[in-house]
């Protein structure tokens, strides 16, 4: 109840002071309490993005989910050619797992690219923290993400893979790879307002990004070794190769690999964050 | 209106030596392909535009502002200054009170996607809470009247359909302050008619309010203040047919049925 008060008297109440910032970032905690107060606007936009590009239908749904098991099925086949041996009986699986986390992953990069350009004019008449837009964007990722993990399980369960109760810690992963995500969102969405061609370069990256992460590939993979200490600095690397062990391998990962994994995504956050809220006043002015 | 009996009420808005410029690139959309070509060349193309310098003001609560001036003359970028859109390049702006805007490029509206729920987005957008837009949503849909179009997609409605829209719901967002920058030439006589008699009641509720137009006819009857911008200078700021006498004189085209018509 004080709550409210306080709360209507902070923002509605309305007392203002716009002065110059290109420097800095804006007053944090209004800003961060003014993103809390609005995040049914996120939650509101996502839903009308997916309404319109009817990703909420039956064969939308299946749409998103049959794109990467297809995609599966071909790394599937080239591998099995490639390598001529036999690969794993979760081999399948560990594909999938790893090929729908990714999508999540680049999901939230070109859907946080485009976040801030394509609202063109809500920005500039408006005024509210854009944060929002590509937190939308992450919103709209995981959408499309909960029903492929259905799939997951159903695979799971057909190539006697199973799921153990290890797998639970899956999910603390998963909740890293999407704070990943929005870190990643929040840089391409301030790189789009200023390289308006940054969404064009974004599928060579996110293809060689894929090849060179842990889905096509175990995380313990003999070379590996041979490329050495190089591969950490892949984020997905560890983020990836986390989620894929613990899914499905129902392995314990070792604790350097939570402590990467949770360096790389908050690191990216953190930077993502500070970025975005820096050169976001310059928006209005961009678009 | 926040009880304001014990303190002394000072302006609501106070704006304090603005100046807002913009930098642009001549390129249309700026890409990283021009930029790393440029680089060779060594030459930057941006280009800066004073488009409001060294302006103060302040404005009483329950005023009328009108803003006149030549295309061009800084009126809309100072408007959105004062939205909390555009950051001042120097200077400070002060604003007490919940600001709502109608402002010249139609309300953030996404053509995809039915004007009901532009409704929740744009008012989710401003700070409201789900259960307030509902609350307004029938009066809102009530004085747009749309009818049936409140559920088609937005591109599908004409531009007067648009402002009507948009005005509906600037105006019942129960706004402290309400900045209005040209919103309305698309309306229909019957519609100007009805904007004209809200935004009144507004102003009858000690709401304050800004009106940028080119329709000098509205700016004298709706105002009780006015200011007359020129290249980004603010050149007089006084009673409105005051204001509008000077600008007339200076632009040198005399009152006529094409200056005093039309919101
Ligand atoms: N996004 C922008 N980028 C660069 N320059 C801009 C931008 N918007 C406006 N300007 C420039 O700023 C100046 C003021 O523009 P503004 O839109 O504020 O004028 P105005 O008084 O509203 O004019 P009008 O009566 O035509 O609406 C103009 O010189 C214009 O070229
Ligand atoms: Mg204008």
């Amino acid at each position: 109840m004080s709550n409210a008060a306080v709360l209507k008297d902070d923002y509605l109440g309305e007392y203002h002071v716009y002065e110059p910032h290109r420097a800095g970032l804006p007053p944090i905690r209004p800003y961060f309490r003014e993103l809390w107060r609005r995040r049914a606007f996120a939650v509101e936009l996502a839903k009308s993005t997916i309404r319109s590009t009817h990703h909420d239908t039956v064969f939308g749904v299946l749409w998103n989910v049959i794109n990467p098991l297809l995609l599966a099925g071909v790394y599937y086949l080239l591998v099995a050619i490639i390598s001529q041996a036999t690969q794993p009986s979760d081999y399948f699986a560990h594909l999938l797992a790893g090929l729908f986390a990714f999508y999540f992953v680049a999901g939230c990069m070109s859907g946080g690219s485009a976040s801030v350009t394509s609202a063109g004019r809500m920005i500039m008449n408006t005024a509210f923290p854009r944060m929002l837009l590509p937190l939308s964007a992450v919103y709209i990722a995981f959408r499309k993400f909960l029903p492929t993990m259905l799939v997951y399980l159903a695979v799971a369960l057909i190539t006697h893979v199973g799921v153990s109760t290890t797998a639970l810690l899956a999910i603390p992963m998963f909740m890293l790879l999407m704070v990943f995500g929005t870190g990643m969102g929040l840089l391409l969405a301030t790189a789009q307002v200023y390289f308006r061609d940054t969404a064009s370069f974004l599928p060579y990256v996110t293809r060689i990004w894929l090849y060179v992460s842990p889905v096509l590939f175990y995380p313990d993979a003999k070379f590996i070794e041979k490329i050495g200490p190089l591969i950490h600095l892949n984020p997905l690397y560890s983020l990836l190769g986390g989620w894929g062990d613990l899914l499905v391998r129902g392995d314990l990962i070792p604790a350097w690999m939570w402590i990467e994994a949770a360096l790389w995504s908050f690191g990216t956050l953190a930077l993502g964050a500070v970025v975005f809220m820096s050169r976001e006043r310059d928006f209005a002015v961009r678009l | 209106m926040p009880s304001d009996s014990d303190k002394p009420v000072g302006p609501v808005i106070s704006v304090q030596d603005v100046c807002i410029t913009y930098r642009t690139t001549f390129e249309k959309s700026p890409t990283l392909k021009d930029a790393v070509l440029r680089l060779g060349r060594r030459e930057r193309s941006v280009r800066e535009v004073e488009a409001v310098k060294n302006v103060s003001f302040d404005v009483p609560q329950g005023s009328v502002l009108g803003i006149i001036g030549s295309n061009g003359a800084g009126k809309s970028t100072l408007v959105r200054a004062i939205a909390g859109i555009l950051p001042p390049t120097t200077g400070r702006i002060v604003v007490r009170g919940k600001v709502s805007t109608l402002l010249a490029l139609g309300v953030g509206f996404n053509a995809a996607i039915s004007g009901r729920e532009n409704v929740l987005l744009g008012g989710l957008a401003a700070g409201y809470s789900r259960a307030e837009i509902a609350d307004k949503y029938e009066e809102i849909a009530g004085f747009a009247e749309l009818g049936d179009f409140m559920d088609l997609p937005m591109r599908t409605y004409s531009s007067g359909m648009f402002s009507r829209l948009a005005f509906a719901v600037a105006v019942h967002m129960e706004p402290d302050i309400l900045l209005v920058d040209e919103a309305l030439s698309a309306g229909d006589a019957k519609f100007k008619e009805k904007a004209a008699a809200k935004m009144a009641e507004l102003v009858g509720q000690a709401r304050t309010m800004i009106l940028v137009s080119h329709a000098l006819g509205t700016v004298r009857d709706m105002c009780n203040d006015a200011i007359w911008m020129n290249k980004g200078r603010l050149m007089i700021r006084s009673e409105p047919q005051h204001v509008i006498n000077e600008y007339t004189r200076f632009v040198n085209v005399g009152e006529s049925a094409y200056t005093l018509e039309d919101v």
